[in-house]
């Protein structure tokens, strides 16, 4: 870890969510933090609590959801003691958010060019209608999109998938935030415009010089553009460090199942590794941890049964796992 | 757009000619016979049945079914509705003296309905599952199960005989002119009648907003920083709008039917009340002339909700390109 202060530090954040079996934890106790200017991936499966951290961060949780404790720091502010005015004031200029399907997310019944203008206008009241309008016209020829004057009067649907996204993308970085967050961007569009799309995120980030959050499933987007990696198994964090030490010498089995399982050019497909069983029910976690019971390391040994801390295995790499030594041992083996 | 409008309006003209003949048949089947139901049975000396088969003859009712129709239709396209088999008027000038006050009561209703049951219906389901809600849904049911002439009946003995504020029936005082005059005498028909059609516009409008309230550009709006007033008047309202505005314009028929109970528990001088005499005097001409009316009522309406619709929703383009 460098002195620099983090731009964003969560710290045991506890969202529940209100469901007929009572309140369901979806994310239980997270605590990672993003500097300024770094790039952070979050990993995880559907249901693993990564989405549902950065909304709660940002006070973007639908009715049901509710943060229980922790802190959020934002430039040395806790984001769950702010009002929803404060909160405003934040979202949108200092933390823009791109979101995963540009279809959905865009509002059909409302042009492009006022979807990212009324962005610009509520965060600068003195800018008059036609220099924000000029304004978005230079954000979408930076996002890459072509006779932007004219596309910035149209609607969603006149737009293509990977178009909407760019658009999505200006739409966020439209104040020069401090902080985007990207939730699994390319998720939702062709594996062509995917890689487009990164490339523009990185451009962005580059030239604002923001800090970045990219959640997605795709361990490849992460080894792409992230400096750190974060992963989230359950509503907890299993595994976190820079992503050549967590690539290199993976410290949580979790971790090691999600690299094997990624198709290898060495290697003839039929071999392809999955973790066996399914991704677990937030309603029904295990007790203890909860990648035990697909855990081909934890062999139903007893200590299992209990929650493993985060423990540091080098500077800045730290693992929730209580044979993360053998796993280190192991793979010394297998390479 | 213009293609579109008269491929519209040739489907409508063979809707509305089929529907002509359906009448056409169900008259027919009605009971009754009009040339009976002219000549008092009591009151009348003479030969009787002589003079019923003269009236039928001079109304034409003696020709087969098919020559009947064909007459009607020659005369409707020349712009002739008929005569009035009881009074002898023309039908269109019975149509149009009785059309203003029904256009009058209806209109009315239609605007409380709308700038009830709607903001109502917005209100309730951005305070879901809140007394508010429950309150304001527990209306809208009473509104729509409790029959209207119930409710007239309470509005008349509740604000006409207790407690005195408006008059009983009519649509002005004897002699008396004026707008608060005519206002005086709208307020309880047109507010029992809106009552009833702001329950499902209420309805309609909660679970339509319900449905917009959870998307997903919903979040992007409050991810921008907008305030609460701004991602629901501006993100919200108009998605809701969308499925509202046909559900709106297709229930306004049926204030039609709401009119003919109204209008006689008023005794309202409008199409409604027409209809209802038209019936029990078995007057065909008069009654055709109604339900035509209603039909192209219809007609339009869908017409109207389909542009309508194409206004609102930007990917919806009539005619032309997908």
């Amino acid at each position: 870890m460098t002195a620099a202060e983090p731009l964003l530090a969560l710290r045991d954040v506890v969202t529940t969510f209100r469901t007929d079996m009572g309140r369901v934890p979806a994310v239980n106790g997270v605590s990672y933090s993003v500097l300024p200017g770094e790039t952070v991936g979050v990993v995880g499966e559907s249901g693993s609590g990564k989405s549902v951290t950065v909304t709660s961060a940002l006070g973007l949780l639908p009715h049901s959801g509710t943060v229980e404790s922790g802190q959020a720091v934002f430039a040395g502010r806790d984001l769950f003691t702010l009002g929803e005015r404060e909160l405003q004031r934040i979202r949108g200029r200092e933390i823009g958010l791109i979101f995963q399907d540009p279809m959905s997310a865009l509002n059909p019944v409302m042009t492009i060019g006022r979807q990212i203008s009324e962005g610009l206008r509520r965060h600068d009241r003195r800018l008059s209608r036609s220099a924000a309008r000029a304004r978005v016209v230079e954000l979408l020829a930076e996002v890459g999109i072509p006779n932007p004057a004219a596309r910035a009067r149209q609607y969603p649907h006149e737009f293509s998938g990977g178009m909407r996204q760019r658009a999505m993308i200006a739409m966020a970085m439209a104040n020069r935030p401090r902080l985007l967050i990207a939730d699994e961007p390319t998720t939702a569009l062709d594996v062509t415009v995917q890689a487009q799309i990164l490339a523009l995120i990185a451009q962005v980030q580059a030239e604002t010089g923001a800090a970045l959050i990219m959640i997605t499933h795709d361990l490849g987007v992460i080894a792409e553009i992230a400096d750190r990696v974060v992963v989230m198994y359950g509503g907890r964090v299993v595994e976190t460090g820079p992503i050549g030490s967590v690539f290199g010498k993976p410290g949580h089995p979790y971790t090691r199942g999600l690299l094997t399982s990624l198709p290898r050019l060495d290697r003839p497909a039929a071999e392809l590794y999955a973790i066996p069983g399914q991704p677990p029910n937030p309603m029904f976690l295990p007790d203890g941890c909860a990648f035990r019971v697909r855990c081909e390391q934890s062999q139903n040994r007893v200590e299992c049964w209990t929650q493993p801390d985060l423990t540091a295995l080098t500077p800045g790499h730290a693992s929730a796992c209580h044979f993360s030594h053998e796993l280190a041992a192991s793979e010394e083996v297998s390479r | 757009m213009i293609a579109f409008l008269v491929r519209r309006l040739m489907i409508s003209g063979v809707v509305l000619a089929a529907m002509s003949i359906l009448l056409f048949v169900l008259l027919q089947v009605m009971p009754g016979d009009p040339a009976e139901m002219m000549i008092d049975p009591f009151s009348f000396a003479g030969n009787r049945e002589e003079a019923v088969a003269r009236r039928r003859e001079q109304l034409g009712l003696d020709q087969p079914v098919v020559v009947q129709y064909f007459r009607w239709l020659g005369e409707l396209l020349q712009g002739n509705l008929g005569y009035s088999f009881s009074s002898g008027r023309a039908v269109s000038e019975v149509m149009t003296t009785r059309l203003s006050g029904t256009i009058r009561l209806m209109g009315a209703s239609m605007l409380i309905a709308v700038l009830v049951g709607i903001p109502v219906g917005i209100v309730a389901a951005l305070r879901r599952n809140t007394a508010v809600d429950y309150t304001a849904s527990f209306v809208s049911l009473l509104a729509i199960s409790v029959p209207s002439f119930f409710v007239a009946l309470l509005g008349i003995y509740v604000f006409a005989l207790t407690l005195g504020w408006l008059p009983t029936a009519g649509m002005n005082s004897p002699g008396g002119t004026g707008l608060w005059d005519s206002l005086r005498y709208l307020i309880l028909p047109a507010s029992i009648l809106g009552f009833a059609l702001a329950g499902p516009y209420m309805r309609y409008a909660r679970s339509s907003m319900l449905e917009v309230l959870g998307q997903d550009f919903l979040v992007t709006a409050r991810s921008k920083g907008l305030s609460r007033l701004q991602v629901v008047g501006r993100h919200a309202l108009r998605n809701a709008m969308i499925p509202l505005v046909t559900v709106a314009a297709i229930q306004i028929p049926s204030l039609f039917a709401g009119a003919v109970v109204i209008e006689q528990i008023f005794a309202w001088p409008g199409m409604g009340r027409m209809a209802l005499e038209a019936i029990s005097a078995r007057d065909y001409p008069i009654l055709l002339g109604f339900v035509m009316a209603v039909a192209i009522l219809v007609v339009v309406c869908n017409l109207l909700a389909d542009l309508a619709y194409a206004i609102i929703d930007p990917r919806i383009r009539i005619g032309g390109r997908a």
